[in-house]
């Protein structure tokens, strides 16, 4: 594939001008994710409310990609049930690994702009680990790494 | 051995000649994505000149057997063709003896063997060990891990902020606990050439020893163990155009012999009873199981391809690719290089403001340009400049200047991507 398609409008605009950027005051969950392959590191708080997140926010040091990733999901997750954003957690990364047929129904949206990140396996954990992060912090496990040795996000996304 | 001498002649013969050594490498003529490549990720590990792909082929087609053991032609010939190489690299690092060069499967294996064959015997609760803040991880982590065992202490030399090591803080860490010293001859992350001849003449008036990590040094550095007086000397085939999976470890023979063995098995013993192990003389001892014997032997060749050519050669034509880097990257807005020490190899470590090193790797990577993006196993000196990753660009005898070319309108892409 050509890397120029990953490297697409959108995914620069949420990275120039990323959304829900900063660390809620009153959050009830949160948790902080890392990849230790590339020294990354993004937090995510977020407000939940009867099993609905009314709030959340990222802050962190991380690539294009996985800023990209991390605003688009929070524009995404905000106001959506914890079931819900469980599901998208799924689709997901099922997506950056290349196993989501994108033509059976999904729920993601715009987030297929991140489809084409599979064919560059350096670079799928970027995309991930917002939602792994966001995961962990739905789970109330306060710091979660993409080289985890328990991945949680996966042991879940298999049972649903 | 006799035949092992006559053999010792270098069986590859170049001429330094940027575009004649290019066409000893197959693999430089790769195309990605339509654009040529341009492999500047060689402090990771180089590529290998046909003249060693072909000794490979030589060996696993008319020469592999199991080696120490049978008695058959086969047998033989590859008994001797190792210990050939053995000697090739005996005369590659100037040692006193053959004996002194053990093969490992790389510098970390050998770094390894010294911290559980020396470090576990000699090292107790109390001592310190001094390492610096340039150390690979791999001169790092088994120091720490020999430390929690005994209940020793890690003790860091700083660097500056060139990249420098502060030599003068290093000689004020020696006291009556100081046991040993491990140094990295060339700083992977930063390209720095550390001043070891001092630094090992200063730990001995200490009467500690010193293991240098050869691994970024080999390749671009003659080196001589004796007039170094290194206790211990480590690097890996697959950074000088060698095969992965073997590296050596050099190690005066005096104290191999004092150390115990690293792993147990077979060809490190004399003899065997449920009783009790009499083990074998170095280097055996230290050689358990059947070795990498194919890619020892193209270790041999990848030491003859390089000498044939000539370390200085090869030192000199690559500082000239880094003086040019340096000047052009210097020259684009909003690029730093890390790691400005006077005495360099060929490596560049850069950031480029705003912009993720990962997202560099990548897109560089369209335009067919290989650099290595990330901490580069260096998490000590990445802390050092304030930075998660960098990017780096490490160049080889067989890199030209259009390639350089190439990386600075890479760089400009890259900027251009992300205004």
């Amino acid at each position: 594939m050509h890397t120029n398609s990953l490297y697409q409008e959108v995914i620069l605009d949420h990275n120039r001008k990323p959304r829900n950027y900063g660390k809620l005051n009153h959050a009830n969950h949160q948790a902080v994710g890392h990849n230790p392959l590339c020294g990354d590191r993004l937090d995510i708080t977020l407000q939940l409310e009867n099993d609905q997140i009314t709030d959340i926010a990222f802050q962190g040091e991380s690539c294009a990609i996985c800023k990209a990733s991390a605003s688009m999901m929070t524009a995404a997750i905000k106001g959506k049930s914890r079931l819900d954003a469980e599901t998208l957690i799924h689709e997901f990364r099922e997506l950056a690994t290349g196993k989501l047929d994108i033509n059976h129904p999904h729920h993601l949206g715009r987030l297929t702009v991140f489809s084409g990140i599979r064919d560059l396996p350096t670079r799928v954990k970027c995309a991930i680990l917002p939602w792994h992060t966001l995961h962990a912090a739905l789970n109330s496990i306060a710091s979660t790494s993409t080289e985890a040795n328990h991945d949680s996000a996966h042991k879940v996304s298999s049972k649903s | 051995m006799n035949s092992a001498k006559a053999s010792l002649k270098p069986e590859i013969s170049a001429d330094f000649d940027a575009e004649k050594i290019r066409a000893d490498f197959p693999i430089l003529k790769l195309k990605i994505d339509g654009k040529p490549l341009a492999y500047l990720d060689n402090a990771a590990s180089s590529q290998m000149p046909q003249q060693v792909i072909d000794r490979l082929v030589r060996y696993q087609t008319t020469q592999h057997a199991n080696i120490n053991r049978a008695v058959h032609y086969l047998s033989e010939v590859a008994t001797m063709e190792y210990h050939n190489a053995r000697c090739k690299l005996q005369q590659f690092v100037n040692a006193r003896e053959d004996r002194e060069i053990i093969f490992t499967s790389g510098t970390t294996d050998s770094i390894n063997l010294v911290m559980h064959g020396y470090g576990r015997k000699f090292i107790k609760a109390g001592d310190e060990i001094i390492l610096t803040t340039l150390e690979h991880h791999s001169n790092i982590v088994p120091w720490q891990m020999l430390a929690n065992e005994k209940g020793a202490k890690i003790r860091v030399v700083p660097v500056n902020d060139k990249g420098e090591l502060e030599v003068d803080e290093y000689e004020k860490l020696f006291n009556e606990r100081t046991k040993f010293v491990g140094l990295i001859h060339v700083s992977n992350a930063l390209g720095t050439i550390n001043p070891i001849k001092h630094m090992i003449d200063f730990a001995h008036q200490h009467g500690v020893p010193v293991l240098i990590d050869g691994a970024q040094a080999a390749p671009h550095i003659i080196i001589d163990v004796q007039a170094l007086d290194c206790d211990f000397y480590a690097f890996s085939a697959h950074k000088l155009c060698g095969p992965t999976g073997v590296g050596i470890l050099y190690g005066k023979a005096a104290l191999l012999e004092s150390m115990q063995p690293f792993k147990g098995g077979g060809d490190m013993i004399a003899s065997v009873t449920f009783e009790e192990t009499l083990y074998n003389t170095i280097p055996h001892k230290f050689e358990a199981g059947t070795p990498p014997i194919a890619a020892a032997i193209g270790f041999g060749a990848a030491v003859d391809y390089l000498a044939a050519i000539g370390i200085e050669r090869i030192a000199a034509y690559e500082l000239s690719l880094l003086n040019y880097a340096t000047e052009r990257l210097n020259d684009i807005p909003g690029v730093k290089i890390i790691g400005t020490a006077a005495e360099k190899t060929a490596v560049i470590s850069f950031t480029i403001d705003g912009i993720h090193p990962h997202d560099i790797g990548t897109i560089l990577n369209q335009d067919g340009i290989a650099v290595r993006t990330g901490h580069h196993c260096a998490q000590p000196v990445m802390q050092r400049f304030n930075v998660p990753a960098t990017s780096r660009a490490s160049f080889a005898f067989y890199n030209k200047k259009t390639e350089v070319d190439a990386l600075v309108a890479g760089i400009k892409n890259v900027q251009k991507v992300f205004l």
